[in-house]
């Protein structure tokens, strides 16, 4: 169970290990990055991300990242919204409170549609937006790597790659040299204490 | 400097230009045979044979069939039209690889315009508003005489088809021009005609659709009418340009440069004016609804009894909800033979949708496609098809000197 929750939190970004937390490298420009991402998954590491002060193009693929599962929470708003706004109206107008205006059915689906579209739309993009942040980990008001104090730089000029600690084939003395190797400046231990 | 010879005088209906593919980058030319547009020829010789035969035994009923096939064709080169403008105006980069399909296309108006000859000589079985004893009889249709009357109406129909021979004209020759010139000014000199294009488009899609479908049924009226025509008009022909790619692709051409990504775009586009269509044809339907009043009412009354109701059922699923559904995930719009099928199908909708929208005014009180229906429509469809592939051969299969290309090659969805 603890893997598991572990786990997930892994495919949000969240690694979670302690004293550690993993290693910090700069990299010079945003093509030694995407092709210090690409050495990165080659060599077999999982628990990595990059952080740039704008995206870089190219890099979900040199990263190994699939397509967004954001689309599948927008599904579920959208027939959510649907489901809700039928049901609504068909409450309130046939069953709750049936009123005679003009003749009209008490419900019918032709003057539902409106309301039915503007809750699917509406509920759509709350499931987007709910499921943009639940994917990424979000909100996350603490992040180890704000130990660094050079990882500011991360929204200014600064291009960094992290391996995470938790990573199966993280060692201290290797991956260090591996972050090196593939032209990282700067490579910063990052621990509860720094 | 090279410059743009023109066609033969005879062939000009055909394209008004001189063969340029010779100049073209190997990659970009057309290396097949006749086999290309012959065969829609074949098709479109023979349905339009078997058509033109029903004029002999059922003259009211080729006249509508003809016409919907008519019209259905007239889509489509509309939808092309405003395909072209609409890229130059928004400076369209991912779509330059398949632009040319949309150029070659815009020339069918000149051939439209002699197609629809024999809709000239049904205008008497067609437009009850050309009945002069029930034009006196009925004081409604008197007071649209100043605008329903035949010279009015031909007259119309002139201004239209010279209005759009005349973008597709010009669109069409300064993008050939380009190719053989590579002049940097041709870019902009595309955005001043399209934007003018897209004014004179609006208009004359709308009043075209009000003369050509709406006057069928003359004292109903829908002034969202042209929206709707056009709705169905600009999602036919993303499905007919990935179809087209999708051929040339299939007979080694354009390898490597239409990719994917250029698919899924195209997927998108037809998924967008698929949700268009249904906004529109619905906005109509539920204001007609609401305000319930008979003579509005009754033009649906006709598509919803007498078997008509099953036509609409088969549109509403068969235009919205099924492709709808279809088209939603991303995977449905990148596998190729899966859009291919629904390309197929959506034209079939358009082809429906103008059915739907002509035949109950000729019979109402018995729902059927007719068998001249179908002859006329893939006889025109087909003659049309074939002109545009002819025309497409003769030139360079991508603007290959458009300022762009590079990018539109190597486009990549994020």
């Amino acid at each position: 169970m603890k893997k598991l929750i572990a786990d997930i939190k892994a495919s949000m970004g969240v690694y979670e290990s302690e004293p550690v937390y993993g290693l910090l490298a700069e990299f010079a420009d945003p093509a030694a990055l995407l092709h210090a991402a690409e050495e990165t998954r080659k060599a077999g590491y999982r628990h990595f991300d990059v952080h740039s002060p704008f995206p870089i193009h190219g890099m979900d693929k040199a990263m190994g990242l699939g397509n967004s599962l954001v689309g599948f929470f927008t599904l579920g708003g959208g027939i959510t919204g649907f489901a809700l706004a039928y049901w609504l109206q068909w409450w309130t107008g046939a069953v709750a409170y049936p009123l005679n205006i003009s003749g009209k059915p008490f419900f019918a689906i032709e003057p539902s549609i409106p309301v039915i579209f503007e809750l699917t739309v509406l509920f759509s993009a709350f499931g987007a937006v709910a499921g943009m942040f639940a994917l990424n980990g979000l909100p996350r008001p603490h992040n180890p790597l704000f130990y660094s104090r050079n990882f500011a730089r991360a929204t200014d000029d600064a291009f960094f790659l992290h391996i995470a600690a938790s990573d199966k084939r993280f060692d201290l003395e290797e991956t260090r040299r591996f972050l090196t190797d593939v032209g990282g400046r700067n490579i910063e231990l990052l621990t509860e204490e720094s | 400097m090279a410059t743009l010879k023109k066609n033969h005088i005879f062939q000009r209906l055909l394209d008004p230009f001189a063969a340029t593919s010779g100049d073209a980058p190997e990659a970009f030319r057309y290396t097949g045979d006749w086999r290309l547009w012959g065969i829609p020829l074949l098709v479109g010789a023979i349905g339009l044979a078997m058509g033109l035969s029903g004029w002999l035994t059922d003259a009211h009923q080729f006249y509508f069939s003809y016409l919907i096939g008519w019209v259905f064709c007239l889509t489509i080169a509309l939808g092309a039209l405003f395909f072209a403008l609409i890229q130059h105006l928004t400076r369209a980069r991912w779509s330059i690889v398949v632009r040319r399909m949309a150029e070659a296309l815009l020339w069918t108006f000149p051939l439209l315009a002699v197609l629809g000859i024999p809709v000239l000589f049904g205008l008497h079985d067609l437009y009850h508003w050309t009945h002069a004893d029930a034009v006196a009889a009925d004081p409604i249709l008197a007071g649209k005489t100043p605008y329903l009357n035949v010279p009015f109406f031909l007259a119309r129909l002139a201004i239209y088809f010279l209005a759009w021979s005349l973008v597709a004209y010009h669109l069409y020759r300064n993008s050939l021009l380009e190719d053989a010139t590579g002049d940097p000014g041709i870019a902009a000199r595309q955005r001043k005609v399209s934007a003018l294009g897209l004014a004179v488009g609006a208009v004359t899609i709308a009043f075209a659709s009000y003369d050509l479908l709406m006057s069928l049924d003359p004292h109903w009226f829908s002034t969202i009418f042209g929206v709707y025509v056009f709705s169905g008009a600009f999602m036919s022909i993303h499905a007919l340009l990935a179809l087209c790619a999708m051929t040339l692709q299939a007979t080694g051409h354009l390898r490597g440069i239409v990719t994917t990504e250029h698919y899924q775009d195209l997927g998108k586009l037809t998924f967008g004016f698929v949700v268009f269509w249904a906004y529109i044809a619905f906005s109509q339907y539920m204001l007609i609804w609401y305000g319930n009043i008979p003579e509005e009412t009754l033009w649906y009354r006709h598509r919803l009894t007498h078997g008509w109701e099953v036509h609409s059922a088969v549109l509403l699923a068969g235009h919205f909800v099924v492709p709808f559904l279809l088209l939603l995930s991303r995977a449905a719009k990148r596998s190729r033979l899966f859009l291919a099928c629904i390309c197929v199908w959506l034209l079939a909708m358009q082809w429906f949708d103008i059915h739907w929208l002509a035949a109950p005014v000729l019979h109402y009180e018995a729902a059927a496609i007719h068998f001249l229906d179908i002859a006329n429509g893939l006889g025109l469809f087909g003659i049309v098809l074939a002109a545009f592939m002819y025309r497409l051969g003769r030139h360079s299969l991508v603007p290959f000197r458009a300022p762009g290309l590079d990018e539109s090659l190597h486009f990549e969805n994020v």
